[in-house]
C-alpha cells in the first residue's frame, strides 16, 4: 500500500493535506534534496513537488528518473507556473520523436 | 568492410549467414516494436498535455481560493484547521506492460468510504472561503493522479522509444552492411582459391601428359 507526499514550501502545499496527502513543507534546497532522498526511500509512489524546488533541485531529480516507482511530479505552487511542466513534456517528445511534434503546431 | 582479421573460410561463411539472417529478424522485430511504442507514446503524451494544462489550471485556481481563504483567517488558525487530516490517499499500484516496457497503474483508495469527507475542522470557526478551496483541490486530485500515472508512463517509454530508436539504426546502419560486406568478402575470397586450385590443376594436368607423351605445346 503506497502512499503520496508533496514537497514544497509550506504556502504551496498546506492545503493537499486535507485530502489526505503527506504534505513535507521544506524551506531550502538542501532541506528539499534531504527530505527528497527520505521519501524516496520511503512507501510512496508519487511524489508531488513545486515547480519551484523541481527546478532548484535540477541534478539531483535526474538520479530518481529511470526508476518506475516513485513517480516525481512537478506542480505549479502560488508562486505561479514556471512551465517546467509542460517543458518536461515537450522534452519527452524530443527524447522519443526526434524533434518535437505536439507543440510545434501551436507556437 | 572487410577488417583483416576475418577467416575466409566455409565454416565463417555459414556463422555470418546464420549471424545477418537473425540480425534481420532482430531489425525488423525491433522497428516494429519501436512503431508500436512509438504510436502508444503519441496517444499518452497528447493525454499527458491536455491532463497537464487541466491539472495546472486547476491548481491555480484552489492556490488562488486558498489566499482568499487565508486572508479571511489567521494563520493560526488555518493552521489548526488543517493540521489534523481525516482523509488518507492509499494508492494500489501495479503494472502494465506495453512492448516491454512496464508502466505503473494507479487505482487510489481513501480511508473514509465518502471521498468528500475532506473538511478536517468543524465550520464554526473557518472561514467558508476554506471550504471552496479545499473542494476545489479536491476536485483536481483524480486528474493529478492520473497526471502521474501517464506522466511517469511517457518518461519511461520515452527513454525505451530512444534505447529501441538506437538499436534498430545500429542494427540497419553498422551490423547489417557490415556483415553483408564480410559474406560477400569471403565468397568473393573462396571463389577465388576454387579458381587458382582448378588452374593448378590443369597445369599440373599439361606438365603431366607432356611427361607421358613429350607433347610440348
Amino acid at each position: 500500500m503506497y502512499k503520496m507526499a508533496v514537497l514544497g514550501d509550506y504556502d504551496s502545499i498546506y492545503g493537499f493535506a486535507a485530502l489526505g496527502l503527506d504534505t513535507f513543507p521544506v524551506g531550502d534546497t538542501t532541506e528539499a534534496a534531504e527530505q527528497l532522498k527520505h521519501l524516496y526511500k520511503g512507501n510512496y509512489a508519487v511524489i508531488y513537488i513545486t515547480e519551484a524546488m523541481y527546478n532548484a533541485l535540477g541534478e539531483i531529480l535526474e538520479q530518481f528518473e529511470e526508476v518506475a516507482l516513485p513517480a516525481i511530479i512537478p506542480i505549479p505552487g502560488i508562486y505561479g507556473n514556471t512551465g517546467v511542466g509542460i517543458a518536461n513534456v515537450k522534452a519527452f517528445v524530443e527524447k522519443a520523436v526526434g524533434s518535437d511534434i505536439i507543440f510545434n503546431s501551436e507556437n | 568492410m572487410a577488417s583483416t582479421t576475418i577467416n575466409p573460410t566455409r565454416m565463417e561463411l555459414n556463422r555470418l549467414k546464420k549471424k545477418l539472417t537473425t540480425a534481420i529478424r532482430g531489425h525488423k522485430l525491433l522497428k516494429d516494436k519501436r512503431d508500436e511504442l512509438m504510436r502508444q507514446f503519441l496517444e499518452m503524451v497528447r493525454e499527458n498535455k491536455a491532463l497537464r494544462e487541466k491539472v495546472e489550471a486547476g491548481i491555480l485556481a484552489a492556490n488562488k481560493n486558498f489566499v482568499i481563504a487565508k486572508a479571511a483567517m489567521s494563520s493560526e488558525a488555518l493552521k489548526v484547521a488543517l493540521m489534523a487530516p481525516k482523509q488518507e490517499v492509499f494508492l494500489e499500484t501495479s503494472e502494465r506492460n506495453v512492448m516491454s516496457v512496464n508502466i505503473p497503474v494507479f487505482e487510489y483508495k481513501t480511508r473514509t468510504s465518502d471521498p468528500n469527507d475532506i473538511y478536517s475542522y468543524g465550520f464554526a470557526f473557518t472561514s467558508s472561503d476554506l471550504d471552496g478551496a479545499v473542494k476545489s483541490l479536491a476536485d483536481i486530485l483524480p486528474d493529478m493522479l492520473r497526471l502521474a500515472e501517464v506522466e511517469q508512463s511517457c518518461r519511461l517509454m520515452a527513454a525505451e522509444i530512444e534505447k529501441t530508436r538506437r538499436r534498430v539504426n545500429a542494427l540497419e546502419h553498422v551490423m547489417i552492411p557490415q556483415t553483408q560486406e564480410t559474406i560477400k568478402f569471403i565468397t568473393m575470397k573462396l571463389d577465388e582459391n576454387e579458381r587458382s586450385t582448378q588452374i593448378r590443376l590443369m597445369k599440373v594436368k599439361d606438365m603431366m601428359l607432356a611427361e607421358a607423351h613429350g607433347y610440348n605445346d
